[in-house]
């Protein structure tokens, strides 16, 4: 278990979630992958603090990266949920308002 | 050698589960693999001595897998673990980006020259979290609250399917006992409805 070994599985992690938030159209799905990349760089930081600096400030880092995963958990599905009230639809390729 | 193994395990679950959310056919099942990839991941931040850190975000990723799976019942209108599905788009060019996302990123972990760590871990890392955010790193939390308080209005807002400019008006004008008008509700309340 080293530094590497920990930001590696952090970096697959991220690329997973990059393939889903990309190709998925379901809103709830792609919230599903951008979870899944701060979940990756959740465990970097983790990983970061432990191997590089192991002082309050970077547990501090990793709770309001916790409170950024809730932050975008919330207004996701705030979001989703007009979308739907509008479009009966909870695709992304519904939501086209900003489009020229 | 233990913590190796556990260590291994733990991240073949973490990366696992998380692929297992794009390939599984169900939107029900995906949240569930979801929810074991931050249980995987939650395991290994305990493992790196952060064992605060660690249950609070296995617990709290648990509860928001739930709640997930209760949205996704509420938008799909029915079991959504019964409705195979294949909601997808740009499935090749999304996957030459992650690759190459991961390509790049697993190439600066092994090749960067990370330096030597400072310091040892505090005995008590909790305690030593507590003092940091009831001490030096209040400013943080302060922040951070207005900001979850932001998003509480911000959602319920969005959220809302009837707000006060649906019942008053654009301009807040309809309605009130000296004007004689009522406002426009769907179930008239109040007294002698």
């Amino acid at each position: 278990m080293t530094l590497q070994l920990v930001l590696l599985i952090a970096a697959a992690l991220f690329a997973v979630g990059l393939y889903g938030a990309l190709s998925q159209q379901v809103v709830v799905m792609v919230m599903m992958g951008i979870e899944l990349m701060i979940n990756g760089v959740f465990l970097a930081g983790g990983g970061l603090w432990f191997y590089l600096a192991p002082t309050p400030d970077g547990q501090t880092l990793l709770l309001v990266i916790l409170a950024a995963m809730t932050v975008e958990m919330a207004m996701g599905f705030a979001a989703a949920t007009v979308v739907h009230r509008s479009r009966n639809s909870d695709m992304t390729d519904a939501a086209t308002e900003l489009h020229g | 050698m233990i913590p190796a193994i556990l260590f291994w395990f733990f991240s073949v679950v973490a990366v696992a589960s998380g692929a297992a959310v794009f390939i599984v056919n169900s939107m029900a099942r995906a949240s569930y693999a979801l929810a074991v990839s931050f249980i995987a991941v939650g395991a290994i931040i305990v493992q790196l001595h952060l064992d605060y850190i660690g249950v609070i975000t296995i617990l709290m990723m648990v509860m928001e897998m739930a709640i997930m799976a209760v949205f996704m019942v509420m938008y799909m209108g029915m079991n959504p673990a019964l409705m195979p599905m294949d909601m997808t788009h740009h499935k090749h060019r999304s996957a030459i980006i992650a690759v190459a996302v991961f390509v790049i990123l697993a190439g600066g972990a092994l090749f960067i020259p990370w330096p030597a760590r400072i310091g040892v871990p505090p005995g008590d890392v909790t305690a030593s979290l507590g003092q940091a955010l009831m001490g030096s790193k209040m400013l943080v939390m302060l922040t951070i609250s207005p900001a979850l308080f932001a998003t509480i209005v911000a959602a319920l807002v969005l959220a809302n399917p009837r707000g006060r400019y649906d019942r008053l008006g654009d301009s807040l004008t309809r309605g009130g006992a000296d004007k004689g008008t009522a406002p426009e509700d769907p179930i008239r309340g109040g007294l002698g409805r």
